[in-house]
């Protein structure tokens, strides 16, 4: 039994529709004068962000704090991590305390599972984000957000991505958000495009499930949804392209460009935007943009993945394969 | 949920042509005492619990000519033994669009059993708005009651003993309406 959420690898097909349906009754709540469920009442939750973050730990406070959650931020800067203390030490702090369940964001990929199969701390390990390794939560959202537009709210219910046709565009080699994306789009049974600059595909991308191309022009039109990534300059130690003018010319969305899209395909961006590098201004404001939806959509598909794992006296998620040891 | 009960023994108590006597009976009732059905919200209780409140909806417009909202409530998040099982999928919450404030909202289950299903609906209700009134209509009240809950409609009074199963089977779940009282506990 899984209990913590380290790579969308590790979800099922039906672990990832229940957390979908579980959202879409979450989504629910926050229509309500009281936005407030009181599921996990007395349950502490620690947010440990060792990497600057707004909408991941805003969206992950405000879903725990809809379930009635005691939350504890914690930021690196500011704090003893910044004096040279350990991942270690700050895990067995934390346990000291009380902790039910920590959510962890880290520059470092595989933090989060050194945490979860450390046995330093014994709360179940909910991944922010771990360099350029896993975004899981994001990933969940951004399956939430086309199963919705593409699917419908209620016709969805129960149902996956099965031949939806997905593509993600821009920085695949530094993006946690596409190596998400694909494990759990194929696991939804979408087909999945990744189109980049040759210097921007990780080696062995051939091992994906998914096909990549280097022509966005001839991807658009048959594509249900365009992921555009940002070009993560802060992890770059290289050059990877020309110019940016160079890049936005052959890989950034426009209005030309959106235009060569199907009627129904909509445009998604896990954020923060570019503006004018991997998205325009028009495309970025105009109604195809799911961007601010899936910011919305980010809090429900948090509080279905904290209910599921914290809110009974097991995890009602398993995973598709035992990858995490339990101690 | 528990769809399959072990029926050894089970024996019906109520049938489909008994269910839509009480049901209907229960309609009556609920006409009576609000004076009509004018401001009446009915909310069923996932998953049966809906499916009753939707025929006593139909039963309430025939007696009294005028659409009566319904909707469902799930109790799942406002549960008091949470942390006793694993997580549950949780059930479908549906509010009718006026809302339920300063309306009379009648809860509708199938079994009445501790109270511990009814109290969550309560918060669960506190967290949607604030009715004039709050009533609840259940097809069986089995008894063994652990709070101090009680229906105002009931279809038919149970009594039995703990180790007694009440399964409640209804068409558009089951395939068939019926009421089965057992001799073992359920799955």
């Amino acid at each position: 039994m899984m209990r913590h959420l380290i790579s969308a690898a590790d979800l099922t097909r039906d672990d990832a529709v229940l957390i979908l349906d579980t959202a879409e009754e979450m989504a629910r709540v926050a229509d309500r004068p009281i936005k407030k469920l009181p599921t996990l009442r007395g349950r502490t939750i620690c947010n440990l962000f060792f990497e600057d973050s707004t909408r991941t730990r805003i969206s992950f406070e405000a879903a725990e704090k809809r379930l009635s959650a005691d939350v504890i931020n914690f930021a690196a800067k500011g704090s003893s991590v910044s004096k040279g203390e350990s991942l270690k030490d700050t895990a067995q702090t934390l346990e000291a305390m009380g902790v039910d369940a920590v959510v962890i964001r880290h520059s470092a990929s595989g933090a989060p599972f050194r945490l979860a199969t450390s046995g330093w701390i014994d709360a179940p390990v909910i991944n922010a984000g771990d360099g350029t390794h896993q975004h899981p939560t994001q990933a969940l959202l951004d399956a939430f957000t086309m199963r919705r537009r593409l699917v419908g709210r209620d016709a969805g219910l129960g149902r996956d991505l099965a031949g939806k046709r997905i593509t993600l565009v821009g920085d695949v080699l530094h993006s946690r958000v596409a190596r998400s994306n694909v494990d759990l789009l194929h696991t939804l049974g979408a087909e999945v495009t990744l189109v980049a600059p040759p210097t921007l595909v990780p080696v062995g991308v051939e091992s994906w499930p998914c096909e990549v191309s280097y022509d966005l022009d001839s991807v658009l039109p048959k594509s249900d949804a365009v992921m555009m990534l940002r070009v993560q300059r802060e992890r770059m130690n290289a050059a990877f392209f020309p110019t940016e003018r160079e890049y936005s010319r052959r890989y950034g969305l426009d209005g030309d460009r959106m235009a060569k899209m199907p009627e129904h395909a909509i445009v998604m961006h896990p954020g923060p935007m570019v503006r004018g590098m991997e998205i325009t201004a028009e495309v970025a404001d105009s109604d195809r943009c799911t961007v601010v939806e899936q910011v919305a959509n980010g809090v429900s598909v948090r509080m279905a993945v904290l209910y599921l794992l914290l809110g009974g006296s097991e995890p009602a998620v398993t995973p598709a394969t035992t990858r995490i040891e339990e101690k | 949920m528990d769809t399959q009960a072990h029926t050894d023994e089970a024996r019906p108590v109520l049938e489909a042509p008994d269910i839509a006597r009480v049901l209907t009976r229960i309609a009556h009732e609920i006409v009576e005492r609000a004076k009509g059905a004018d401001d009446v919200v009915l909310l069923g209780i996932p998953t049966r619990g809906v499916f009753l409140a939707r025929r006593l909806a139909e039963k309430l417009a025939s007696i009294t000519g005028t659409e009566v909202p319904v909707g469902s409530l799930d109790i799942t998040m406002y549960r008091d033994d949470l942390r006793l099982k694993p997580a549950r999928a949780i059930g479908r919450t549906d509010i009718p669009a006026d809302g339920v404030d300063g309306r009379l909202v009648v809860l509708v289950d199938d079994v009445l059993f501790s109270g511990r299903t009814i109290r969550a609906a309560l918060d669960a209700l506190g967290d949607i708005g604030r009715p004039r009134a709050v009533q609840l209509a259940v097809l069986v009240d089995r008894g063994h009651r652990e709070l101090p809950i009680r229906a105002d409609y009931v279809g038919k009074n149970l009594p039995t003993s703990l180790r007694e199963t009440v399964k409640v089977q209804l068409a558009e779940e089951d395939g068939r309406d019926t009421v089965l009282l057992g001799g073992k506990s359920a799955s």
